[in-house]
């Protein structure tokens, strides 16, 4: 089977999977109490009925649940995702404007956590007594086990109030002029601390799953025939067996994708992140449904797009995976 | 004239649970050049402790060598040191394994795990490895070797994999070719062309072999000389044709009693299978100054649980240590 037709089978599963996602977040929407009307109401000071009802009937929610709901798919799927009472803005807009900054974070974290996880895990293996391997198992539980807040508001704390290594929040600095590099620079220090709060739990994880995964390819037959050949500890390791270990762990990575991004909402409110998470907390705030909707198909889009990119991941580093003609 | 192989005294001990097991105790043989020498007994003996001990391999952490020495053109491998193994793996002394459905990298390209023993030992180039890993491939009888070389094991059959195993055992031309159980995993009509191919092989090539396996028919065929493991020590020690002929160790006798045969006439009446009576002992049983055959043994006599039997020497260089061997 070509590359293309398994990407485009996936695109057909990922259209369906989305509808229903749609479906779902919109159902579940309206069956949550209050709505925008009670927002704009609350914002003006209180409003009788009459008013309410204006409200409900100039933004359609006066109409039967299928009909509303009927609407909005049939918008989406003309990629309007509807307007914004409270920022007064179409709501792709928005999320067009969050997205870069959300996707910045989570995979910076994601490919930093992995990597170094996964080297972390690989070292641990191949001592599985040695000093460095409860380096690494403590710092995997303690990873773990402390919440994203709390780390984020210790490195907060340590390395920009104390140190002033870092910037305490936000994306950049608006007092800074300068060319592409000073902006790259500037947006990477900001990048730092939040990425290493997000990435600490996954870093966790990938380590201590990389260790184990490790530890298994590496008491297997076929790495006792790369040794048989007269091959370097180095080609054992890092050719023979890490490519075996790897599978495990990137199928976890996929399946993590759609944590790291609930973890960025918490690490983005931490370190006022200009991302989908500030933008998806503070809507919810607002009972801003449409925005709230946008952000929900958003993640959902991102994640099934995370899972097709580890699938084929995958399928590069494990041949058997799909299985070649 | 100087064996190419000359292993003294040899003790490997496997530390276990219920404390440190001698799995070879004091065994000593010697390999020449161009000769195939067979490892014979039961799962457990100490057959694939001995390949991994000439190898260096070894379990790490669990089994070492105690005492003995392994000469290999006069160099003592026991000293030697990793870059020095490295050196002589793959190259001067290499392997095939029992499994050849888990023994390939599943993740590789055959081509690429033929090519790279090349690239690692005669500092060949990634073309000129990969080349001669297809000339390999075409030595050992796998069809379409070009295109072959590009497929990953889980894409060819078992008795294809071990041809590959081969080739990428004999891509240096080593001195010694150990294989270790070459057949046990796969069936009878393609166990027959593989020992072809080795047999083949050898001649082409000049290897010696060391043959480890439970098949006395391949034994027969294949080697000149014949070592029977019992419980990590020599049993009986000789010329094939000679052991088969004459066996002077019950156990080596029980074994040979053990093969079913076709019967050249047919007959309403077929003869019962024979078995070798009891089990291998348990590992704690190992090392002890006793015959660790004898509760197996029909001629046991007060002497088997006195001390361990010595080697009893007879013509052709045969041995057997059984302090009965030569009443049998």
């Amino acid at each position: 089977m070509g590359i293309l037709r398994i990407v485009l089978i996936r695109v057909l599963y990922a259209a369906a999977l989305l509808l229903a996602v749609l479906v779902l977040n919109f159902s579940l929407m309206h069956l949550a109490p209050g709505d925008v009307a009670d927002t704009i109401s609350q914002s003006m000071g209180g409003a009788d009925q009459e008013i309410l009802d204006e409200i409900r009937v100039s933004y359609g929610l006066d109409q039967p649940f299928i009909i509303q709901l009927g609407k909005y798919i049939a918008n989406v799927a003309q990629f309007d995702l509807g307007y914004s009472f409270f920022y007064n803005q179409p709501v792709s807009k928005l999320i067009l404007e969050r997205l870069p900054a959300t996707l910045l974070l989570v995979i910076t974290a994601q490919i930093a956590a992995l990597i170094i996880g996964v080297v972390l895990g690989v070292i641990s293996a191949r001592k599985p007594k040695g000093i460095s391997n409860y380096l690494v198992t403590f710092l995997a539980l303690f990873g773990y086990s402390a919440p994203v807040f709390w780390t984020g508001i210790l490195l907060l704390i340590t390395f920009s109030l104390n140190v002033h290594w870092f910037p305490v929040a936000g994306m950049r600095d608006v007092t800074i002029e300068g060319g592409f590099w000073t902006h790259f620079v500037d947006v990477a220090r900001h990048l730092v601390l939040p990425a290493v709060t997000l990435g600490s739990i996954f870093l966790a994880l990938y380590s201590r799953l990389s260790r184990a995964s490790m530890m298994e390819v590496l008491g297997s037959d076929y790495i006792r025939t790369a040794k048989a050949k007269g091959l370097s500890d180095h080609q054992v390791v890092y050719k023979h067996a890490l490519k075996n270990a790897l599978s495990p762990v990137i199928t976890l990575a996929g399946l993590q994708f759609s944590a790291v991004l609930s973890g960025a909402v918490l690490v983005e409110a931490v370190f006022s992140w200009p991302g989908l998470g500030t933008l998806a907390f503070q809507s919810i705030i607002a009972r801003d449904t449409p925005t709230i909707l946008g952000i929900l198909f958003f993640s959902a889009l991102v994640v099934i797009v995370g899972n097709l990119l580890t699938d084929l991941a995958l399928r590069v580093v494990d041949p058997r995976v799909g299985g070649r003609e | 004239m100087q064996p190419l192989l000359d292993v003294q005294n040899l003790t490997i001990e496997l530390t276990t649970r219920d404390g440190v097991a001698p799995v070879i105790d004091d065994l000593s043989f010697s390999l020449n050049a161009g000769e195939t020498l067979s490892f014979v007994g039961e799962s457990g003996c100490g057959k694939s402790m001995t390949a991994l001990a000439l190898m260096g391999l070894l379990p790490a952490n669990i089994g070492r060598i105690a005492s003995g020495h392994i000469l290999f053109e006069g160099d003592d491998l026991v000293q030697a040191s990793d870059a020095q193994l490295r050196k002589i793996r793959g190259n001067d002394i290499s392997m095939i394994f029992q499994e050849p459905m888990t023994s390939l990298n599943p993740v590789l390209t055959i081509g690429e795990q033929i090519a790279e023993v090349l690239r690692a030992h005669q500092g060949l180039s990634r073309k000129a490895a990969w080349t001669q890993a297809v000339a390999l491939l075409d030595a050992v009888r796998i069809p379409n070797p070009k295109g072959r070389a590009g497929d990953y094991p889980f894409q060819m059959s078992g008795g294809q994999r071990q041809r590959a195993m081969i080739a990428m055992a004999l891509a240096c031309a080593p001195k010694i070719l150990i294989a270790d159980e070459p057949t046990t995993a796969l069936d009878v009509t393609v166990q027959a062309q593989i020992f072809d191919l080795l047999g083949d092989l050898r001649k082409q090539t000049g290897a010696a072999i060391i043959l480890i396996t439970h098949d006395m028919g391949a034994v027969a065929e294949m080697a000149e000389r014949m070592i029977v493991m019992y419980a990590g020590r020599k049993a009986e020690l000789g010329p094939v044709d000679q052991i088969i002929d004459h066996p002077r160790h019950p156990y080596t006798k029980g074994l040979i009693e053990c093969v079913p045969h076709i019967q050249s006439e047919m007959s309403t009446t077929r003869h019962d299978l024979v078995e070798v009576p009891g089990i291998v002992p348990s590992l704690r049983q190992f090392g002890k100054d006793q015959c660790l055959f004898a509760s197996r043994c029909r001629y046991l006599s007060e002497a088997c649980l006195a001390s361990r039997p010595k080697p009893q020497e007879f013509a052709n260089a045969q041995s057997a240590d059984c302090w009965h061997a030569g009443d049998l």
